[in-house]
């Protein structure tokens, strides 16, 4: 394949203010603009134009994975990061790129008048290392958009386990919602870290706002409480539903040494007994 | 020969094992305790394994047997300081240590122990 | 599935069985572990690598850093030309023991795990291999 004529790069450098403009005016009607400060846009418009002639003189090959492109694939891993985070879609980051393509084909057209042959040529070879740039910036935004996404189920996931202080050596975690396997091992690990990390020797988990329990969860409990109970403090279950202690019977599961209140103050009470007559032995 | 150091605090014997302890050292320290116990008429034991970050079937059975042993041998046993990861690892091994007594820290520990022997 | 690295550990004497949960920790830990999937790989190890050494008569540990539909694990086989276990079923039911431990070498190891693999026959040695995804 032929590569880009030196007369082409230097069809772009002459021109590189209009080029730009057009650029910027082609985004604006597309609406590829929007949440963009202008300035902003200018200033990304602008480098972009020149690493692309910094790296058409460095480089032949319109393969981007070359050195000669490794700026400017820099600079679309960044520019897809930073539209990811303003929330643009794929499509519009892309479209930065493609926006350019029709400006360069109408300089090329004029450049090359005389030589329809070149004239096609040079556009395939513009076209393909734009179009390899297009791709790239959709490629790095999705996984911009993935790591975004993990991070937020990672947040929603701490969100969803507040371990809150209720009392001096009382702590209480209050679930809400459905609980998975993943989600009841994260409450079960963070209840344990808070328990170390405060020196509470009473945690009180509060089901009152957990619609089902199944054999899992049942079970996660179960381990949670045998794990604090291992680590030297104990623990209660409040908010027990009736229908919730029916399936727990029903499961056949061993609750030994379990202690269940029906709410949340009920379970205070007692923790609160508790510390109290060891605090009262504590002279 | 290398082993793992027991204090003495009053009426009580302090053990805190702080090495990756391998199964003859383990051994060696349940026949210490039940000798110091001996001779010191010791009234409890505190097992100090906050510094410990595995504990296996193995470790798991020494401290169920030196909790056992101690009993007969009129002492009462705490163990203490266990690590959130290793107390979710012994339960999905199936090892809950059930005549075991536990506590948050050395400090916790000993208060349960005045209180089990009933010392105010 | 490709293997980013791999090696080999002798399980010989009871020592070794140090050795390996050291190697496990570090290998898990390099490969960004979380503490607790880190605290069950390196547990699960003692068990096998004492069984390797008490019931087996002494062994290897192979372990890998593998790479599998974008995800990392590691994963470990223990291997040795000891007597072999007859009965499968009953090894891996919890409480049964041929020695003297708990008997939950290997069924606790089993659970600590999200691979496992037994393969022994009387006379033909065991081979056990785990694996922990990250």
């Amino acid at each position: 394949m032929a590569a880009l004529q030196s007369s082409t790069l230097e069809a772009i450098v002459g021109n590189q203010a209009q080029l730009q403009r057009s650029w910027l005016e082609a985004l604006e009607a597309k609406g590829a603009a929007r949440n963009i400060r202008e300035q902003d846009l200018r200033q990304e418009t602008r480098d972009f134009l020149q690493l692309v002639i910094d790296g058409l003189g460095r480089e032949s090959s319109t393969h981007i994975g070359a050195e000669g492109w490794e700026e400017t694939r820099r600079f679309l891993e960044k520019l897809s990061a930073s539209r990811a985070q303003v929330g643009q879609e794929s499509h519009q980051t892309a479209f930065f790129i493609f926006a350019l393509k029709g400006p360069l084909f109408d300089l090329l057209q004029a450049h090359y008048r005389e030589q329809p042959a070149l004239l096609a040529e040079q556009l395939w070879e513009i076209s393909s290392l734009f179009d390899a740039f297009g791709l790239h910036t959709i490629r790095t935004y999705q996984k911009n958009r993935e790591a975004v996404i993990k991070r937020q189920q990672e947040e929603l996931l701490e969100l969803s386990t507040p371990v809150v202080k209720l009392w001096e050596g009382v702590l209480a975690l209050p679930l809400i919602g459905t609980l998975d396997s993943q989600r009841s091992q994260t409450v079960m690990e963070s209840l344990l870290q808070r328990i170390v990390d405060t020196g509470s020797e009473i945690a009180i988990i509060d089901i009152t706002g957990v619609p089902t329990v199944d054999t899992l969860v049942a079970q996660h409990l179960l381990k949670t409480v045998t794990a604090i109970r291992l680590m030297g403090a104990d623990c209660i279950i409040s908010g027990v539903r009736p229908q919730i202690a029916q399936t727990i019977v029903h499961l056949g599961l061993d609750l030994g040494t379990l202690t269940t209140k029906s709410n949340l103050a009920d379970a205070l009470k007692l923790a609160l007994s508790r510390l109290g007559t060891t605090a009262g032995e504590r002279v | 020969m290398e082993r793992i150091p027991i204090l003495q605090m009053g009426e009580f014997l302090l053990v805190t094992i702080q090495v990756d302890m391998h199964d003859q050292l383990a051994l060696r320290l349940q026949d210490d305790l039940t000798d110091r116990i001996e001779h010191t008429s010791a009234r409890g034991v505190l097992i100090d394994i906050s510094a410990l970050d595995m504990v296996d079937s193995f470790i798991g059975r020494m401290i169920a047997t030196i909790s056992g042993l101690s009993r007969i041998m009129d002492a009462e046993t705490v163990l203490v300081g266990m690590q959130p990861a290793v107390a979710i690892t012994l339960v999905e091994l199936g090892l809950t240590l059930p005549g075991v007594s536990t506590a948050l820290n050395v400090d916790r520990g000993m208060h349960l122990l005045r209180k089990r022997v009933g010392r105010p | 599935m490709t293997i980013r690295e791999h090696g080999s550990q002798p399980v010989r004497i009871e020592q070794d069985v140090v050795l390996a949960r050291q190697l496990t920790r570090k290998l898990a830990s390099d490969c960004g572990m979380r503490l607790v999937d880190l605290t069950k790989l390196v547990t699960a190890v003692s068990e096998l690598a004492r069984n390797t050494v008490v019931y087996g008569g002494g062994g290897d540990m192979d372990w890998e850093v593998i790479e599998e539909a974008g995800r990392t694990g590691v994963r470990l086989v223990f291997r040795d030309e000891g007597p072999g276990i007859a009965d499968i079923k009953l090894a891996l039911t919890d409480g049964w023991t041929s020695g003297s431990g708990l008997g939950l070498g290997l069924t606790g190891a089993r659970r600590l795990v999200d691979e496992f693999e037994l393969d022994t026959a009387p006379g033909r040695g065991t081979r056990v291999m785990i694996t922990r995804w990250i």
